[in-house]
């Protein structure tokens, strides 16, 4: 699919800094470092200061984590405390275990 | 605006729940002045039965009529699709969209999108769901429906929380809210939950009794206020919703003491001269074929030719076979149609429930707003429904009617078996005037004979009139009561002309008598003038005897007194 080549574009809605924003931020950075070093970008949006965005994104609950490039658009809502979920929603887990299973 | 609010805070002021019209046809007369303004309101029901419909009512209403903004948060449909579901209602949601007036938010959850993991709360749908309010001002909002959450998402437990959170919120945001729910198993909702934060529950049932369906409203609780407990139906159509208070209703119309006309002359006489009271009800039972049909035309007939308008439901014919009909009798229904005074409306009784039946009635009677509504016939209303629902049904029609001041005209086919005369008892006791048409059957011919049953606050006629189709119209016949009993029909018409005939005889016998008396009277004048005659002679004969014996006595006193004188003379020449 080429997904590896690109650069990952995650947005994460947060409402206010909660202890779940926060933890939700702090989860995502650990993964991306660890698995999308370097081809990612991270996009935090408050709603609070910005209630604009909360519909183009069909966001309902929060913390969310949207990805929106590559394509589907996905999205993991919590405050991605476990690590295989958020891989798996992300679709990064399988490109991971592929690369290392070969 | 202001004023309103002065209104609320009065209200508020008198501890009295403050409620927000909901602008839906009778919905705000059952809740006693609307939705709790500033609370939760839970509609809850089965698949198809008109939630999203009211709430989308309540929005679009509240934004056109009482100039209340409204966000509509939908979970279901899309904005697109919402516009043209209720364009059919006439409502042009994209304009009122553009005079930000109406907000509508599709929130759009797709299981096979969303991963859950770990801690999270609906903050989010909070966030965006003030936001459209501050938007736009909202003093409405509808969340249509919440229950798509629960399909969506896994954690049952943040989501119970989350939802207790957002009707709390809600209450602070100070807007009037709808919920939607969709009927669980044992409970109002699915999630058994709403029903419980809500401070007042509807719900929107479809019944389906004898293959037909009726729409039923009921409103569960209402939290600090009084409303109606019944199941009202209600209908949907192309003005949107329309429910009935109509069991509400009491006994306290004005009465008018008007009347007008029956249509016939002599049937008016028999009511006391005048007719009916305008107001009343009147019903018109008769087996088949005895004229109902006739008397309830020849009734709108007279009123439309007062320039009255008239409504005519038929439930059996179709107004071209009753236009057609009534021309045999010379009544032209049609120009009334054309002058725009009378109008038709037929249906079959089995195109809908019962309910259905009046609040269509309702509404046509309510937009054309007629002096007369005719039913023909109600009778056929039992194929829908039981004895006693129609007479339920009638009796909320009838009451609505007097309310109005509407003359109504029931007609009602009786047949010679004991449930349908149940029907005519159980519609005759509610009525104020009730005529009788009962066939008279005798020497091989049947009649038609029409009794005043009853007639309210009028001295009406206890006689039985013979009643007469004739080409030119109605007519009421007095029927001949003698010593063989009632007669009608030819025997009547029969025992008139033999009555005739005795008289033509008995007035010759007379004639003759009277000539004997004047030939006798002549025989003995001309007896008595010869009598008369015969004496004359008699008398002349003895005048003559008298006379000569005078004169010969005359003549003697003469001769003697010549003799005496003679005789002196002699003496003295002596």
């Amino acid at each position: 699919m080429g997904t590896t080549e690109q650069t990952w574009e995650l947005r994460l809605y947060i409402a206010g800094k909660t202890p779940k924003s926060v933890s939700a931020l702090s989860n995502l950075k650990k993964y991306c470092e660890e698995h999308l070093h370097g081809k990612y970008k991270i996009e935090v949006i408050d709603l609070l200061e910005k209630p604009q965005l909360a519909e183009g994104d069909q966001i309902f609950a929060v913390p969310t984590l949207v990805r929106k490039v590559p394509v589907p658009i996905r999205k993991i809502i919590g405050d991605l405390s476990n690590e295989e979920k958020v891989l798996v929603g992300l679709n990064i887990i399988s490109v991971k275990s592929s690369v290392d299973v070969k | 605006m202001t004023k309103k609010i002065n209104k609320l805070q009065d209200q508020k002021k008198a501890g009295l729940l403050p409620k927000s019209r909901t602008g839906i046809n009778g919905l705000d007369e059952i809740t006693e002045g609307g939705l709790p303004a500033g609370r939760p309101t839970l509609i809850c029901g089965s698949a198809g039965c008109g939630k999203t419909l009211m709430s989308i009512e309540f929005i679009v209403r509240g934004a056109l009529i009482y100039n209340e903004p409204g966000v509509f948060m939908a979970f279901e449909e899309k904005a697109d699709e919402l516009a043209v579901n209720v364009a059919s209602l006439g409502f042009d949601l994209n304009q009122l969209i553009d005079d930000k007036l109406i907000r509508i938010d599709h929130v759009h959850i797709e299981r096979s999108e969303i991963e859950e993991t770990g801690e999270y709360d609906l903050e989010g749908l909070f966030i965006r769901l003030g936001y459209a309010i501050d938007s736009i001002g909202a003093k409405r909002v509808v969340l249509d429906t919440i229950e798509n959450l629960f399909a969506g998402l896994d954690n049952q437990t943040v989501l119970r929380s989350e939802i207790r959170r957002l009707f709390q919120w809600l209450k602070e945001k100070g807007v009037t809210a709808i919920i939607t729910g969709e009927r669980g198993d044992n409970s109002l909702t699915r999630q058994g939950l709403e029903e419980y934060v809500s401070d007042c529950v509807i719900l929107l049932e479809n019944r389906i009794s004898n293959q037909i369906s009726t729409r039923l409203l009921r409103i569960v609780k209402y939290r600090g206020s009084v409303h109606g407990t019944n199941e009202y139906p209600f209908l949907i159509d192309e003005d949107g919703i329309s429910v009935l208070p109509v069991t509400s209703l009491q006994l306290d119309s004005a009465v008018s003491t008007e009347s007008i006309s029956s249509g016939i002359a002599s049937l008016d006489t028999m009511l006391g001269g005048a007719g009916f009271y305008k107001g009343s009800s009147i019903l018109i039972s008769g087996t088949a074929g005895t004229g109902k049909t006739s008397i309830a035309s020849s009734f709108a007939n007279a009123n439309c030719l007062d320039g009255k308008k008239c409504i005519y439901f038929a439930f059996e014919e179709s107004p071209h076979q009753i236009i057609r009909n009534m021309r045999s009798i010379g009544i032209d229904l049609n120009n009334h149609i054309k002058s725009g005074l009378l109008e038709f409306h037929a249906s079959r009784p089995t195109l809908h429930g019962l309910e259905m039946h009046l609040v269509a009635i309702h509404k046509n009677i309510k937009r054309f707003k007629p002096d007369i509504v005719v039913l023909d016939p109600v009778t056929n209303l039992i194929t829908v429904g039981s004895v006693s629902e129609v007479k339920s049904m009638l009796i909320r029609l009838v009451d609505y009617l007097q309310n109005e001041g509407i003359t109504v005209m029931f007609t009602a086919l009786s047949l010679n078996n004991t449930f349908n005369e149940q029907t005519d008892e159980g519609i005759s006791s509610l009525v104020d005037a009730w005529l009788l048409i009962r066939d008279i059957e005798s020497n091989g011919e049947r009649n038609r004979g029409l009794y005043v049953m009853k007639s309210r606050g009028m001295g009406h006629s206890n006689q039985i009139r013979e009643f007469i189709i004739a080409d030119e119209g109605l007519e009421l016949v007095d029927v001949y009561l003698g010593p063989d009993g009632v007669l009608v029909g030819s025997a009547r018409e029969a025992h008139i002309l033999r009555e005739q005939t005795g008289q033509a005889l008995h007035g010759q016998a007379v004639s003759r008598k009277d000539r004997e008396i004047s030939r006798k009277r002549k025989l003995l004048e001309a007896k008595i003038a010869g009598l008369q005659t015969e004496f004359e002679s008699v008398e002349e004969e003895l005048n003559k005897v008298y006379l000569e014996e005078e004169l010969k006595h005359k003549i003697q006193e003469d001769n003697r007194r010549e003799m005496i004188e003679k005789r002196k003379s002699i003496k003295a020449k002596k």
